[in-house]
C-alpha cells in the first residue's frame, strides 16, 4: 500500500516549503531581477539596464576590497574561534588534571568559566559592538588604559583610527562575542562522548593532546562542520556589518580598510539611492556564501562515527 | 517513512484524507499570497483616498480641508520631537476637527522608503538624520510637492509678508535642485565654524585668533600646557570642513567652492584649497591636534574638548544642544569664523558657513498636501519658531523671531558672528549634492587620512579630485549645479 505516500509527504511539506519560497527563494529571485534594473529603490519607476550594473562592480575598487575582506572574515574567523572554542570546550570538560572519584573532568572552576564565556551570547551585537568603541578609545579607552598602567603608556595606538589595526580589532569583537556560544555547543557535544573511550585513553597512556585529536575530534566533527558554516554566515552577513556599522571610522574606513560587502550593500542601497546596484553586490555576496557553503562540505566530508 | 504508511494504515485513513485536505487549503492561501508580494517590493502607487481641496481664505491660504487627517514624521536626534509636537497642537488649534497622526524615528529612509514604494507617503517628513532620504532622487522621481505655494502665502504672524521674505538667506535657494520648484524647506538654521570656550582662551590670556600665524601660536601656547590645540570627529572627519570649506572660500574666494561644488575639473586643484589643506596639515605635524584623535567619534571628541583638553573643534550650532551634558557652565561657548591665512585673502575675517538644518519635505503622493504644507508655515511662524529656538537651543529658518527670549551663550555667539559675516555667508553645497562623496571619500579618505598625518596634502588634494572626477562621470548620480 504505498499508493499516495508521496501525495502525503507533500501534503505535510506544502506549507513549510511555500513560507519558504515566499520569504527565502522569492526575494533571491526579485533582487537578482533587480540587479539588470537602474531602481533607485525610492520610486516605483525603473528601467532594464541588461549587465551594467555587473560591469560596473567589476570595476569598482571599493568592491573589490570589501569581497577581499568579507574573504578574509569567512575563511579566518570561523578558523580561530571554532580552534579557540574547541580548545576551551575540552578544557572545561576532559582536560582537567585527575581528581578523586572521576576519571574525566574540567578544569577547576570551569562551571564559573562556562558561564563566563556565554555571558557575551546573553548581550546583543550592538551592545557588544558601543560597549567595544568605548574600550577602543585612544584616550580613555580600556584597552589604551590597561597599556598604560603595565608601562606601554607610549605606544597608545589609535586602533579603530589605525588602517592597519581596524579590521583586527573588529574581528576581535566578533570573536569575543562568538566564541562563547560555540564553547557551550561542543561542550554539548564532548558530553554525549562515552567516558570510557577516555578511560580506555588514559589507561593506554594517552596525554590531553592526543585525547584531544584522536578521540575529541573526530567524535565531535559533525558539530564543528555545522558550526563551520553557521560561523562563516556569521562572518559574511549580519554580525560583521552591524560591528562595521556601530564600530568603525566612517563607517568602512579609515580609507576602506573594513568595508565588507553588506556594509557595501548597505550604503549603495540607503545612502547613495542606487537600489539596483546593491542588489547587485548582493548578488555577488549570495554567490560567495554558496561557494563557501560548498567548499566547507566537501572539505568536510567524512565517514560518520556511530557510538 | 516506510513503516508508517505499512502498519497504521486502516484506522488513520480517515483522518489523513483530512489533513490533506486541510493543508491542501493552507497552500491555496498562501498562492495568492504571494502574488500580493510579488506586486509589493516595488509595486505601483495606491490610490487612497486624498483629502478634498479646502476653501480658500485669509485665515486658510492654502486651502487645507480641516476635516482631513494629518500625518507627520520627525526624525528624533539632537532636537528632539517636543518643538514638533507643540507645532501640531498649534495646527490642532487651526483645523479642530484634523486628526494628527505623530510618528517620530531615527530610521527615516527604512521606515518611508515602503510608503514612498507603495504611494502611501505622510503628508510632512523631517528627512534628517545618518538616514536621510536623497532628495535629489526623490524630486527627479517626482515624489516631492513642490512648496512654492507654501512660500507665496502670506506668512502667520503678517499677511502683508510672504512666508519667502520672512526666512533667512540661503533657505530658498537651498531647497532647490535644478529650476524653479522648492523641494526641500529647511527649518533649523546652522551656523558653522571653529567653536571654543571663552574661559579657556581666557586662561591662556589669548583672544580668538584673526589670523593663522596667531592661531599657531596659541596652540603652541597651548601646547607647554599640556592641552592640545584641536580636536575633530576622527570617525567621521566630514566634520572638518565645516570650518575648513568657509576658510577655503575666505583665501580663494566663494568661487572657489561653487566651481568645487560644480565638479568641475581641476576644483580642488586652486591654490586656495592647497594653502588650506597645508594650513590644516601644519597643525597635525606640529603636534596640536589632540593625541588619539583619529580614532574616537563625535561625542568623544567634543567631550574631551569641553573637558578643555582641546580648544578648538571644527562644528555645527548643534553642538550646544548635543553636548549641553558635559559642557561645564562657566565654559563661556563660542564660535569663531576661520582665521585669515595672510592678507591677501579674497574675504574678510567674519566669512561664514551657515545654511539650513532639518530638511522638511512634503510628499506629491500624501494625502493632505496642503496640510503638510500649512504646518510649515505654522511652524514658520513667530510663536513656533521661538518655541523650537528655546527648546532645542538652535536658530530656525524665520529670520529674526530671537526677541524676547533668553539665549544660549553659544546661540548669542553664533547670531553675533552672523551679523559680524553680514553678506560674507558661504554656502558649500556638495554635501548635501553628493553625499558619498562628501562623506566616505573626501571626508573619510580624503582629510580623514591627512588629519591623521598618513597622507600629504598633495595626495589628498589628487585622491579627492579623481573622487569628484568619477563623480562628475557616474551617470548613475544626479548631477547639479549652482544656479
Amino acid at each position: 500500500m504505498q499508493h499516495g505516500k508521496y501525495r502525503f509527504i507533500a501534503g505535510f511539506l506544502i506549507v513549510p516549503l511555500a513560507l519558504y519560497a515566499v520569504f527565502v527563494i522569492w526575494p533571491f529571485v526579485q533582487a537578482i531581477y533587480y540587479s539588470f534594473t537602474d531602481w533607485t529603490g525610492l520610486s516605483p519607476d525603473f528601467a532594464m539596464v541588461g549587465f551594467a550594473n555587473y560591469s560596473r562592480m567589476l570595476g569598482d575598487d571599493v568592491f573589490w576590497k570589501s569581497l577581499q575582506h568579507s574573504v578574509i572574515f569567512a575563511l579566518l574567523l570561523p578558523l580561530v574561534t571554532l580552534g579557540l572554542a574547541l580548545f576551551f570546550a575540552f578544557m572545561l570538560n576532559v582536560g582537567g588534571r585527575r581528581r578523586k572519584g572521576a576519571a574525566i573532568t574540567g578544569v577547576r572552576g570551569s562551571g564559573f568559566y562556562k558561564i563566563a564565556y556565554f555571558f557575551p551570547q546573553v548581550l546583543s551585537i550592538a551592545i557588544v559592538a558601543l560597549l567595544f568603541q568605548f574600550a577602543y578609545n585612544p584616550n580613555d579607552g580600556v584597552i589604551n588604559g590597561t597599556l598604560e598602567s603595565i608601562g606601554f603608556g607610549d605606544v597608545r595606538p589609535n586602533w579603530l583610527g589605525d588602517p592597519n589595526l581596524a579590521l583586527w580589532c573588529v574581528m576581535a569583537v566578533l570573536l569575543w562575542s562568538t566564541v562563547g556560544f560555540f564553547v557551550v555547543l561542543f561542550s554539548a557535544g564532548m558530553a554525549s562522548i562515552p567516558k570510557d573511550f577516555y578511560e580506555a585513553a588514559l589507561l593506554d597512556g594517552a596525554n590531553r593532546f592526543t585525547t584531544f585529536f584522536r578521540i575529541t575530534l573526530p567524535l565531535l566533527w559533525d558539530t564543528v562542520q555545522s558550526g563551520w558554516v553557521y560561523m562563516g554566515i556569521l562572518a559574511l552577513g549580519a554580525e560583521a556589518f552591524a560591528v562595521v556599522q556601530i564600530m568603525t571610522v566612517g563607517p568602512g574606513g579609515p580609507d576602506y580598510s573594513t568595508s565588507v560587502l553588506p556594509l557595501y550593500v548597505y550604503q549603495s542601497a540607503f545612502r547613495d539611492a542606487n537600489a539596483a546596484y546593491a542588489t547587485t553586490i548582493g548578488v555577488a555576496l549570495l554567490i560567495v556564501t554558496l561557494l563557501f557553503a560548498a567548499v566547507v562540505m566537501r572539505l568536510g566530508r567524512r565517514e560518520r562515527l556511530e557510538y | 517513512m516506510g513503516s508508517t504508511s505499512g502498519t497504521s494504515n486502516g484506522s488513520a485513513g480517515v483522518g489523513r484524507r483530512n489533513l490533506l485536505k486541510r493543508s491542501a487549503a493552507l497552500g491555496l492561501v498562501s498562492v495568492p499570497a504571494m502574488s500580493f508580494l510579488s506586486a509589493c517590493a516595488s509595486g505601483g502607487g495606491g490610490s487612497q483616498d486624498k483629502a478634498k481641496e479646502g476653501k480658500k481664505t485669509e485665515q486658510n491660504p492654502l486651502g487645507v480641508d480641516g476635516s482631513a487627517a494629518l500625518s507627520v514624521v520627525i526624525f528624533d536626534g539632537g532636537f528632539g520631537t517636543k518643538y514638533a509636537t507643540d507645532a501640531n497642537a498649534e495646527y490642532k488649534k487651526a483645523f479642530p476637527d484634523a486628526k494628527i497622526d505623530f510618528h517620530s524615528t531615527q530610521k527615516i529612509q527604512s521606515e518611508l522608503q515602503p510608503k514612498f514604494n507603495g504611494g502611501t507617503p505622510p503628508d510632512l517628513i523631517d528627512n534628517s538624520g545618518a538616514q536621510q532620504m536623497d532628495v535629489g532622487v526623490l524630486s527627479s522621481k517626482k515624489q516631492l510637492a513642490d512648496l512654492t505655494p507654501l512660500l507665496d502665502a502670506p506668512s502667520i504672524d503678517d499677511p502683508s509678508k510672504k512666508v519667502r521674505d520672512t526666512l533667512r538667506p540661503g533657505i530658498v535657494e537651498m531647497g532647490r535642485f535644478d529650476g524653479d520648484p522648492v523641494w526641500t524647506l529647511y527649518y533649523a538654521y546652522t551656523v558653522y565654524g571653529v567653536w571654543y570656550s571663552q574661559t579657556a582662551l581666557d586662561r591662556l590670556d589669548a583672544e580668538y585668533p584673526e589670523d593663522w600665524d596667531a592661531m599657531l601660536a596659541l596652540c603652541a601656547k597651548a601646547k607647554k600646557q599640556g592641552i592640545a590645540g584641536w580636536t575633530y570627529a576622527g570617525k567621521y572627519p566630514y566634520y572638518v570642513p565645516f570650518s575648513l570649506y568657509p576658510f577655503i572660500a575666505k583665501i580663494g574666494g566663494r568661487e572657489v567652492l561653487d566651481s568645487i561644488d560644480n565638479l568641475e575639473p581641476n576644483a580642488w586643484k586652486h591654490p586656495a584649497v592647497k594653502a588650506a589643506f597645508e594650513a590644516y596639515y601644519e597643525l597635525q605635524r606640529k603636534g596640536y591636534v589632540l593625541q588619539g584623535t583619529p580614532g574616537i567619534d563625535h561625542i568623544q571628541s567634543q567631550t574631551a574638548w569641553a573637558k578643555g583638553e582641546a580648544l578648538f573643534i571644527p562644528n555645527g550650532s548643534w553642538v550646544e544642544n548635543e553636548s549641553a551634558s558635559v559642557i561645564p557652565d562657566d565654559f563661556r561657548l563660542s564660535v569663531g569664523a576661520p582665521s585669515a591665512l595672510d592678507a591677501s585673502d579674497k574675504m574678510p575675517f567674519g566669512t561664514l558657513w551657515a545654511s539650513g538644518g532639518e530638511p522638511f519635505i512634503v510628499p506629491a503622493q500624501a494625502n493632505n498636501v496642503a496640510g503638510g504644507m500649512e504646518q510649515l508655515r505654522i511652524m514658520l511662524g513667530e510663536t513656533s519658531s521661538k518655541n523650537f529656538t528655546a527648546q532645542v537651543k538652535s536658530l530656525s529658518a524665520l529670520n529674526g523671531g530671537t526677541d524676547g527670549i533668553e539665549l544660549t551663550p553659544g546661540l548669542k555667539s553664533a547670531v553675533a558672528a552672523l551679523d559680524k559675516a553680514g553678506d560674507n555667508i558661504v554656502n558649500p553645497r556638495i554635501g548635501d549634492w553628493y553625499v558619498k562623496l562628501q562623506k566616505e571619500q573626501i571626508g573619510v579618505s580624503g582629510l580623514g587620512e591627512m588629519m591623521a598625518g598618513r597622507i600629504t596634502p598633495a595626495e589628498a588634494i589628487k585622491k579627492i579630485q579623481d573622487f569628484a572626477d568619477a563623480t562628475a562621470k557616474d551617470e548613475s548620480i544626479k548631477h547639479y549645479k549652482h544656479q
